[in-house]
C-alpha cells in the first residue's frame, strides 16, 4: 500500500523495530503468540496488581467525591456566580478531547489505509471508550439536581415536556451519546476476530466460554471476513464524521454563549484540532510505558511513535494558530469586551494559566521539529505529558478566565477549585486507569489479526524491506 | 421529693441494688407480684425521683443543642397557642383594603410605626392570615411617604428571630412573669414607702408620648425615683449645638424639596437618622433629571468618610473630623459673619468660598445641615448661617425637641452610674436598650450594674445587659405590641400589634403600668386612656378618632408646631480650634446594618452589603488609600488601635473618599451575646467610645499586628473599566444636548440594535422597569424589600465570599475618579441591577430543559420545578443577575422563620436557579383584582417590592405598551438607555442616566 517510503539506509536509532511498523523476524505465529500470551498464559505481573490496586483506590476517591456531591450539593465545589462552570466542564471537555485520537486512528487512518495505525488502534480505541466514560461522569453530576439530569433526554413523559433543542447542552447529549455508542461498537466489532483467537487459545473452560460468547461464533470463514471488512469499513465511515462533530458540538457550548472569550467562530475547528492534539498526546503517554512493560517494542515501533509525534506537531500548530486568531480577532474586532478579555487572560488573576498554556501547547511541541527528539522515547513521553497538561489548561482558561470577568465589572469574581473538585477529577483518572488495566489484562491490547497482515509473507511483502 | 433548688444528688445505688437482689430471687408469677409491690415502696419512689427528676429542667445560660431544640419546641407551642387562644377585644383596623372577613390568600395591611434613633417611621404591615410578612411604607406618614429604609424592611425578620428571648429569666433560669411581678411588687411596695428612694429607671429614649406620660406619672407614686435615658445613637451634639446657638434645645427638620443649595457638614442626611427616608424623597424631588428640567439642586458635602450623602453630592470635600469646624467657620466668614476662621488648604478654601457663594446667591433657598455626629460648634455655625441667610423657616423648621428630657444622654447615664457607685440605687429597671454593651467605655457600666441590689432588664434578646441582671423580661416586638411613636416632625402614630406576642413578650408600657401600681393593665388600655385624655374626646367621638388614627397610621394634627427661635445675642464662636495634630483621628458611626448593635442578629441586615464598602457580615476600620500606603496596610490587615489606655483590634479596609489621616469604624459589632448569628461578628467600636467624645476620637495610635482577617465584599472590582454601564453626565451638558450628553463615545446606544430576525409582537401588556440612576442614593432598601417579598435566603459570610449571595436585586457601586484628582475626590455612582427581562434573553436559549422561558407579556420566567441546575443560563447572562442554590440555602427547619414567608412565592430548594420575577405575584394579584372588577389594569396598580420601598422613587414599573404609563414616558427621556443594549438583548429594565450638577467654580482644576 502507499505510504511514506522507508529510508533505505540502516536505522539511525538502535532498538527493536527501528522505523518499521513491525520488527523483522516475526511470523504469523509469533505475532499471535506474543499478543495472546499477555492475556492467556503469562502470569499476571505483580506490577499489574499494584497498578490496578492504585487505580481502584482512586475509583474509591471518585465514589466518595460523588457521594459528597450528591449529599451536600454542588456547593461543595468552587463554582459560583459568575463562574458557574468549573473543573467539571473543563474535565469533561478534556476527557472527550482525549478520546478523539482513538477514533481518528481507528476510523480516519483506516480509511486512508495507514497501516502503521494497526498496532496502536486497539488500545487507542479502548482509550476513547474509557475517556468517554470518564467524560460523561461530569455533565451528569455537575447539574444542581443530578437525579433529574435525565430530563435532558427526549422521552415521552406525563409532563408532556421535551428538552429545549436550542440549547447546545442538548446537542451535547446527542453528540456524546452517539459518539460513545459508535466508539463502543467499532471497538467491539474490531475485537471479534481476536476474541475468537483467544477463545481458541484459552486453556481454561470458563475463559473459553467467556471469550466464545464474546466472539459471537466467529470461525474465520471467508464469508465472515468479507462481512466483517464491510461492517468495519461502514463503522469507520460512521465514526469519521464523529471525529469532527463531537468536539465541534462541545465547542458550541461555548461558542453559542455570549461570554467574551467564548463567543468565537473559530471554536469548532480549533477545538477539533485541540482534541486530536491532546488525544495523540495521551496515546503516546500510554503507549510508551505499555510497550516497555509488556515488551511490545516489536509491534509498537519507533516509527509509530514518530508518526504520532508528527501528528502532535501538526495539530499543535493548528491549535497555536487558533490561539493567535483568538487574540487577533479580539484586537481586530475593536470590541471592548473582547479586548478586555484578552488583556484579562494575559494579565488578570489567571495570567499564570494562560502563559503556562502557551508554554505547554505552543512552545513545547516545537521541539518535535527535531528528528532527534522525535526519536527519543523519553523526550516524547515528557512532551506528551506537557501537552496533556497544556490542553487541560486551555479548557481552564476558556471556561474559568472568560467567565470570571465578563461584561459587568461589578460581578467579576474568581473561582478556586475545592478538594471535591479535584477529588472528582483525580477519581476519573482512577476510573480510566482501572478500565485500562482490566483491558490489558483480559483483552488483546494489539489487534492480532491486523498485525498478522503486516507480517512479511513471501511475494506479497508490500511493507518495504529497506 | 427533695426541693428543686438543691443540687441533684447521685442516685442511691444501694437502693437499686437491693431491689435488684430482691427481684432476682423471684420466679414466674411471684416476680410480677414482687415488682408491683416493690414499685409502691417509698425507697423505690425516692430512687426513681432521684434518677428521673420530674422537676422543671434547669437551663444553663449557654443553650445546649438539646435544650435549644426543646426551647424551639416550646416556642412553637406558644405560636400555636397564640393562634388558638381567644384574642383580647382590642380592635386593630386594617388599612386601605378592608374586607369584611379575612379572605384566605388575601393579605391585609395595617398601619403602624417602627421607631429607630428616637424617631418613628410610619409603615403598613402586610398580614397573611394573621401573620405579618412584609413591611411597606405608609404613604400618609410624613417620614415615610410610602417608602422605608432597609432597617425597617428587616424588622419583620427580627420579629421571627428564633434567638429572641422566649421567657422571663431569673438569674439565667427560666421563670414566669407572675413570679417576676410577685417579686417586683414586694420591692415596689417597700420603695413606695420610701417615696421611691432607690428606684431608678433607665429607658432607651424612644419617642413614645405615652411612655413619657407614664414616666412623668411615676413621680406620684415614687416622688424620689429617678428616670434616666441612654441610647448610644443620641442627639447630644445637636442639642448642645442648639443650646449654643439659641440658648435652648430645639428640634430641627428640613424641607429639602425647597432647598436649591445644600451644604452638608458631616451629615448623612439621606442615609441615616430621623427623617432620612423623607429627606431622600425631597432631595430627589429637587433634582429630577428630566428633559426640559429648569434646574437641579446642588449638594455640597463635607465629611470625613464617604457616606451615601457624600456619594450623591455634586461637590464633595473630604476633611478630617477636627477640620470640619474650621471649614464651617470659613464659610460663615465668607458670608460676612463675624467668625474667626483658620487657614484651609487650597482646595478646601476654594470649596468653602464656592459653597458660601452658592448659599449667598440662594438666600432662603439654601440650607446648611450639620449631622448628628458633628461637633456642637458645627451645629451652632450651621444654625447661625441658616438664620442669617433667611433659610430658617423656609428650608428648615424648628420645633420643640421631640424629647423634653433634662439632660443629654451621656450626662444622664453618667448620673445613673454615679448614683449606683454612691449606693443610691436599690432597684434598677432597664427598659430596652443594651447599656452593658453600648455605654461609654469610661463609665464601666457593666461593672456598676453588677453592684445594684436588684436589677431588671426588659429586652427582646438575652443580651449582654440581661446576663448581668437578676431578672430578664422578654420584650414584645413593635409588631406585637401597642404603643405610640413620634416622627422626626412630631407626628404621632399609634403602633398597633399585628400578632399576639410570639414568645410572651411584654412592652415597656405594660411593665411601667405595673410599676405605677396599675397591675396587669394592658398597653392597649394605657394607650387609649392617654389618648382619650389627650384628645379630650369620649364615647363615639373618641372611637371615631381612634379608628381613624389606627387606620391612617397618623394621629391628625400631632405634628410639632414650629417655634420661633433667635440667635443668642451673646453668641461668640471664639478663636478657631487648634489645627489638627499629626495623629490619626477615629470617626465612629452607627452602622447601616446593625445600627447601634440591636440588629446584629438579623441575618438579612448582616448579609446586606454595607453602603459604599459593600462589605457583609463584618465591620472594618475604614482607611484612606494614602494613609494605608503610608502605614503599609492592606485590606484585611488587623491593626490595634489604642487611645487613653483602651485598645481595640480591627481589620482595615481601604476606601477612596476617606479623609486621609482619618479612620472610621462603625458601631454595633463585636457583640458578646447577640444570638447565634450576631455574636462575635466584627469588632466592638464601643471599646474606644467615651461619653465626652462619642463620635470622634483624636490622637489614636495604630499598630499593625501582622494578623489577617477575611473581610468579604460582594463587589470586588471598583471601576466601570470605561464601559458606559452606569452613565453619568453633567446637568449643564444634559440641558445643552439632552441626547448626546449621556451617549457613550463608542458603539451603539440603540435599545434594540438591528437584527436579522423579526421581533416578537407584544400585544397586550409588556412589562418594563425604568431605574433612575439620578435618583438612586444606593440605600439598599430595595435589596431587603425584595428579600422579604420573595423569600430569598441568606447564605452566610463564607458563601458570600465564594460569590454565592442570593439577592435578586443588587446595587452596583462604581467609583469614578475625575481625571487628575486624588483619591479623596472620588465620585460614586450607584446602579441597582435586577433582572433585565431581556426580550432576547440569552439565558432562555441555552437552557436544555426549557426551565426559563418568556411570557407573552415579556417576563423572563423561571420554572423552578423544571430546573435541573446546569447554570448555563447564569453563565450566559451578561448581567449576572441569576442566583443559584448551590446548597439548600432556604431554611426549612426553623419554625418561626416559616411564618415570615410570603405565601405567594415558592421557597426554592437546592440545585435550582432563581432570579428577579418583577414580583410576578403582585402582577397577578392586581390582574385578578382588575378582572374581578371587569376593568383594565391601571398604570401604577402594580408596584414591585423594590419600587414600593424606594425612598427616592427611582424605580418605576409598568406597561411599556401603554403610551400613557409612567414607565413609557420615562422610556422617551433623552437620557434613557439600556444596560449592555448593544448586545442585542433588548432589556426591559432600562435606566435613566445620572446627572451631576457640579459647581463651575470648582470643576476646573
Amino acid at each position: 500500500m502507499s505510504h511514506a517510503p522507508q529510508a533505505p539506509q540502516a536505522p539511525q536509532t538502535p532498538g527493536p523495530g527501528g522505523d518499521k511498523v513491525i520488527a523483522p523476524g516475526h511470523t504469523l505465529a509469533t505475532v499471535s503468540d506474543k499478543i495472546t500470551k499477555i492475556v492467556l498464559t503469562r502470569a499476571t505481573p505483580r506490577g499489574w496488581y499494584l497498578g490496578f490496586a492504585g487505580s481502584f483506590l482512586l475509583v474509591m476517591v471518585l465514589m466518595v467525591s460523588i457521594g459528597k456531591l450528591l449529599v451536600s450539593g454542588i456547593g461543595v465545589w468552587g463554582v459560583n456566580v459568575p463562574v458557574g462552570w468549573g473543573l467539571a466542564i473543563i474535565n469533561m471537555v478534556w476527557w472527550i478531547g482525549i478520546g478523539h485520537a482513538g477514533t481518528l486512528i481507528s476510523a480516519i487512518l483506516l480509511l486512508f489505509r495507514q497501516e502503521w495505525r494497526t498496532s496502536i488502534n486497539r488500545f487507542a480505541e479502548a482509550m476513547t471508550l474509557f475517556a468517554v466514560a470518564c467524560a460523561v461522569v461530569f455533565p451528569s453530576l455537575h447539574v444542581g439536581r443530578p437525579w433529574l439530569a435525565y430530563w435532558l433526554l427526549p422521552y415521552p413523559n406525563t409532563m408532556s415536556l421535551f428538552p429545549q433543542f436550542r440549547s447546545p447542552l442538548e446537542w451535547d447529549v446527542f453528540a456524546i451519546s452517539t459518539y460513545g455508542t459508535v466508539s463502543a461498537l467499532f471497538w467491539y466489532v474490531g475485537l471479534i476476530p481476536d476474541l475468537a483467537a483467544l477463545r481458541d487459545r484459552a486453556k481454561s473452560k470458563p475463559w473459553k466460554i467467556a471469550y466464545g460468547i464474546l466472539a459471537m461464533g466467529w470461525r474465520g470463514a471467508a464469508r465472515h471476513w468479507e462481512r466483517y471488512e464491510t461492517a468495519y469499513l461502514l463503522l469507520a465511515g460512521l465514526a469519521t464524521p464523529l471525529v469532527i462533530s463531537v468536539h465541534t458540538v462541545v465547542s458550541f457550548d461555548f461558542a453559542v454563549g455570549n461570554v467574551p472569550g467564548w463567543h468565537a467562530t473559530i471554536f469548532p475547528p480549533y477545538f477539533v484540532a485541540g482534541a486530536i492534539y491532546s488525544g495523540f498526546a495521551m496515546v503516546l503517554t500510554l503507549a510508551i510505558p505499555l510497550r516497555k512493560i509488556y515488551g511490545l517494542q516489536d509491534f509498537i515501533t519507533l516509527r509509530h511513535l514518530q508518526n504520532m509525534a508528527k501528528i502532535v506537531l501538526a495539530t499543535g500548530l493548528i491549535v497555536a494558530y487558533g490561539y493567535a486568531m483568538e487574540a487577533f480577532f479580539a484586537w481586530y474586532s475593536a470590541n471592548p469586551y473582547e479586548e478586555s478579555m484578552l488583556v484579562n487572560r494575559m494579565t488578570g488573576p489567571y495570567w499564570w494559566a494562560y502563559w503556562t498554556l502557551l508554554l505547554c501547547n505552543v512552545l513545547t511541541p516545537q521541539l518535535l521539529w527535531s528528528k532527534k527528539i522525535r526519536s527519543s522515547v523519553v523526550a516524547l513521553f515528557v512532551i506528551a505529558l506537557v501537552v496533556n497538561v497544556g490542553m487541560w489548561l486551555e479548557r481552564f482558561v476558556i471556561v474559568v478566565t472568560s467567565l470570571s470577568r465578563d461584561f459587568l465589572p461589578s460581578s467579576w469574581d474568581t473561582y478556586t477549585p475545592t478538594r471535591w473538585d479535584w477529588g472528582l477529577y483525580i477519581g476519573t483518572f482512577g476510573l480510566f486507569l482501572s478500565l485500562l488495566f482490566l483491558f490489558i489484562r483480559f483483552l488483546p491490547m494489539i489487534s492480532i489479526f491486523e498485525m498478522r497482515t503486516l507480517v512479511p509473507t513471501e511475494g506479497g511483502d508490500e511493507e518495504g524491506h529497506g | 421529693m427533695t426541693n428543686a433548688e438543691s443540687p441533684r444528688t447521685a442516685p442511691d445505688l444501694r437502693a437499686i441494688d437491693a431491689i435488684r437482689a430482691e427481684l432476682s430471687s423471684a420466679r414466674g408469677d411471684d416476680f410480677w407480684h414482687r415488682l408491683e409491690e416493690l414499685s409502691a415502696r417509698p425507697a423505690f419512689q425516692d430512687w426513681l425521683q432521684q434518677e428521673f427528676p420530674s422537676q422543671a429542667p434547669r437551663f444553663v445560660p449557654a443553650l445546649e443543642r438539646r435544650e435549644f431544640l426543646r426551647l424551639m419546641g416550646a416556642s412553637l407551642g406558644v405560636v400555636g397557642l397564640a393562634a388558638c387562644t381567644r384574642q383580647p377585644d382590642e380592635r386593630i383596623v386594617p388599612f386601605a383594603r378592608a374586607p369584611e372577613y379575612v379572605v384566605p390568600g388575601q393579605p391585609r395591611y395595617f398601619a403602624s410605626a417602627l421607631t429607630l434613633g428616637g424617631a418613628a417611621l410610619g409603615v403598613l404591615v402586610e398580614s397573611h392570615m394573621g401573620r405579618p410578612t412584609k413591611i411597606e411604607g405608609n404613604p400618609d406618614h410624613p417620614a415615610s411617604l410610602g417608602a422605608t429604609d432597609a432597617l425597617a424592611q428587616a424588622a419583620i425578620l427580627s420579629l421571627y428571630d428564633p434567638d429572641r428571648s422566649h421567657s422571663c429569666l431569673r438569674a439565667g433560669q427560666i421563670d414566669t412573669w407572675s413570679a417576676f411581678t410577685g417579686e417586683l411588687s414586694g420591692r415596689l411596695e417597700r420603695l413606695a414607702a420610701l417615696q421611691g428612694q432607690g428606684l431608678s429607671i433607665l429607658h432607651a429614649g424612644e419617642s413614645s408620648p405615652t411612655l413619657a406620660d407614664q414616666l412623668a406619672r411615676l413621680s406620684t407614686r415614687f416622688p424620689r425615683a429617678r428616670v434616666h435615658r441612654w441610647t448610644p445613637v443620641h442627639r447630644d451634639q445637636e442639642r448642645a449645638g442648639a443650646e449654643l446657638a439659641f440658648g435652648r434645645d430645639v428640634g430641627t427638620h428640613y424641607h429639602l424639596d425647597r432647598a436649591e443649595v445644600v451644604l452638608a457638614l458631616e451629615a448623612d442626611l439621606l442615609g441615616s437618622g430621623p427623617g432620612a427616608v423623607r429627606y431622600a424623597r425631597d432631595f430627589a424631588h429637587g433634582r429630577l433629571g428630566r428633559a426640559g428640567a429648569a434646574g437641579m439642586n446642588r449638594l455640597y458635602a463635607v465629611e470625613s468618610t464617604l457616606s451615601l450623602t457624600g456619594a450623591m453630592a455634586d461637590e464633595r470635600l473630604a476633611l478630617r473630623p477636627s477640620e470640619v469646624e474650621g471649614f464651617a467657620r470659613r464659610v460663615a466668614r465668607e458670608l460676612g459673619l463675624a467668625v474667626e476662621a483658620p487657614a484651609l488648604d487650597a482646595f478646601a478654601e476654594r470649596f468653602a468660598v464656592a459653597a458660601a457663594r452658592a448659599l449667598d446667591a440662594r438666600r432662603g433657598a439654601g440650607l446648611v445641615v450639620a449631622g448628628r455626629e458633628a461637633d456642637p460648634a458645627v451645629h451652632a455655625l450651621a444654625h447661625t448661617i441658616n438664620y442669617e441667610l433667611g433659610n430658617t423657616g423656609a428650608t428648615l423648621e424648628h420645633t420643640d425637641p421631640l424629647d423634653d428630657l433634662a439632660r443629654p444622654a451621656a450626662a444622664d447615664l453618667r448620673a445613673l452610674v454615679e448614683d449606683v457607685r454612691a449606693r443610691r440605687v436599690d432597684t434598677l429597671l432597664v427598659l430596652g436598650g443594651n447599656p452593658a454593651y453600648d455605654a461609654p467605655a469610661e463609665l464601666d457600666f457593666a461593672g456598676a450594674l453588677a453592684s445594684v441590689p436588684f436589677r431588671v432588664h426588659l429586652s427582646a434578646q438575652v443580651d449582654e445587659t440581661s446576663a448581668l441582671c437578676h431578672w430578664h423580661v422578654p420584650e414584645a416586638h413593635a409588631l406585637e405590641s401597642w404603643g405610640d411613636a413620634r416622627a422626626h416632625d412630631g407626628t404621632v402614630t399609634i403602633v398597633q400589634p399585628l400578632i399576639a406576642p410570639l414568645f410572651g413578650g411584654k412592652s415597656a408600657l405594660e411593665l411601667l403600668a405595673f410599676v405605677l401600681g396599675e397591675g396587669e393593665k394592658s398597653a392597649y388600655e394605657t394607650l387609649r386612656e392617654r389618648w382619650r385624655a389627650k384628645s379630650g374626646l369620649a364615647g363615639a367621638d373618641f372611637e371615631r378618632f381612634w379608628r381613624e388614627a389606627l387606620h391612617d397610621g397618623v394621629v391628625a394634627g400631632t405634628g410639632a408646631p414650629g417655634v420661633e427661635v433667635h440667635l443668642r445675642s451673646s453668641l461668640d464662636f471664639g478663636a478657631s480650634p487648634a489645627t489638627a495634630t499629626g495623629g490619626l483621628e477615629l470617626a465612629l458611626r452607627p452602622d447601616a446594618s446593625t445600627f447601634d448593635g440591636r440588629f446584629a442578629n438579623n441575618a438579612w441586615l448582616q448579609e446586606l452589603p454595607r453602603p459604599i464598602t459593600r462589605l457583609v457580615w463584618d465591620n472594618a476600620l475604614l482607611i484612606g488609600p494614602r494613609t494605608a500606603r503610608e502605614r503599609e496596610l492592606e485590606n484585611g490587615d488587623v491593626v490595634e488601635l489604642a487611645h487613653e489606655g483602651r485598645h481595640l483590634r480591627a481589620p482595615v479596609w481601604v476606601v477612596p473618599g476617606q479623609a486621609e489621616g482619618t479612620l472610621t469604624l462603625h458601631l454595633g459589632y463585636g457583640r458578646r451575646r447577640a444570638g447565634a448569628l450576631g455574636t462575635g461578628v466584627g469588632c466592638d467600636a464601643y471599646a474606644l467610645r467615651t461619653g465626652e467624645r462619642p463620635w470622634f476620637v483624636t490622637g489614636v495610635e495604630l499598630v499593625r499586628t501582622g494578623e489577617r482577617h477575611e473581610l468579604v465584599t460582594v463587589q470586588k472590582h471598583p471601576s466601570q473599566e470605561h464601559r458606559s454601564l452606569a452613565r453619568v453626565a453633567t446637568f449643564d451638558r444634559f440641558r445643552a444636548d439632552p441626547l448626546g450628553a449621556t451617549r457613550p463615545e463608542h458603539g451603539t446606544s440603540e435599545l434594540a440594535p438591528p437584527s436579522l430576525y423579526p421581533g416578537f409582537p407584544y400585544e397586550g401588556h409588556a412589562w418594563g422597569m425604568v431605574i433612575d440612576l439620578n435618583a438612586c442614593i444606593g440605600c439598599n432598601a430595595c435589596m431587603i424589600a425584595c428579600q422579604a417579598e420573595n423569600n430569598i435566603p441568606v447564605v452566610g459570610k463564607g458563601q458570600v465570599a465564594n460569590g454565592r449571595e442570593m439577592h435578586w436585586i443588587r446595587i452596583d457601586r462604581y467609583y469614578e475618579e475625575p481625571a487628575g484628582t486624588v483619591d479623596e475626590r472620588v465620585t460614586v455612582v450607584h446602579q441597582p441591577v435586577p433582572c433585565m427581562h431581556c426580550e432576547n434573553a440569552p439565558c432562555e436559549v441555552v437552557c436544555p430543559v426549557g426551565a426559563t422561558v418568556h411570557s407573552s407579556e415579556g417576563l423572563n420566567e423561571m420554572v423552578y420545578n423544571r430546573c435541573v441546575g446546569t447554570r448555563y443560563c447564569s453563565n450566559n447572562c451578561p448581567y449576572k443577575v441569576r442566583r443559584f442554590n448551590f446548597f439548600p440555602y432556604a431554611d426549612f427547619e426553623t419554625e418561626s422563620l416559616k411564618l415570615q414567608r410570603n405565601p405567594d412565592v415558592t421557597v426554592r430548594s437546592r440545585g435550582v436557579m432563581e432570579k428577579c420575577t418583577y414580583c410576578v405575584q403582585r402582577i397577578n394579584q392586581a390582574r385578578i383584582q382588575a378582572q374581578k372588577e371587569e376593568r383594565p389594569l391601571r398604570d401604577g396598580e402594580i408596584v414591585s417590592a423594590c419600587q414600593a420601598v424606594c425612598p427616592t422613587q427611582a424605580i418605576v414599573f409598568g406597561d411599556v405598551n401603554d403610551e400613557a404609563s409612567a414607565v413609557a414616558r420615562l422610556r422617551k427621556e433623552p437620557h434613557h438607555y439600556g444596560l449592555l443594549a448593544e448586545l442585542g438583548t433588548r432589556p426591559r429594565t432600562t435606566y435613566l442616566a445620572k446627572l451631576r450638577n457640579p459647581d463651575a467654580e470648582l470643576s476646573g482644576t
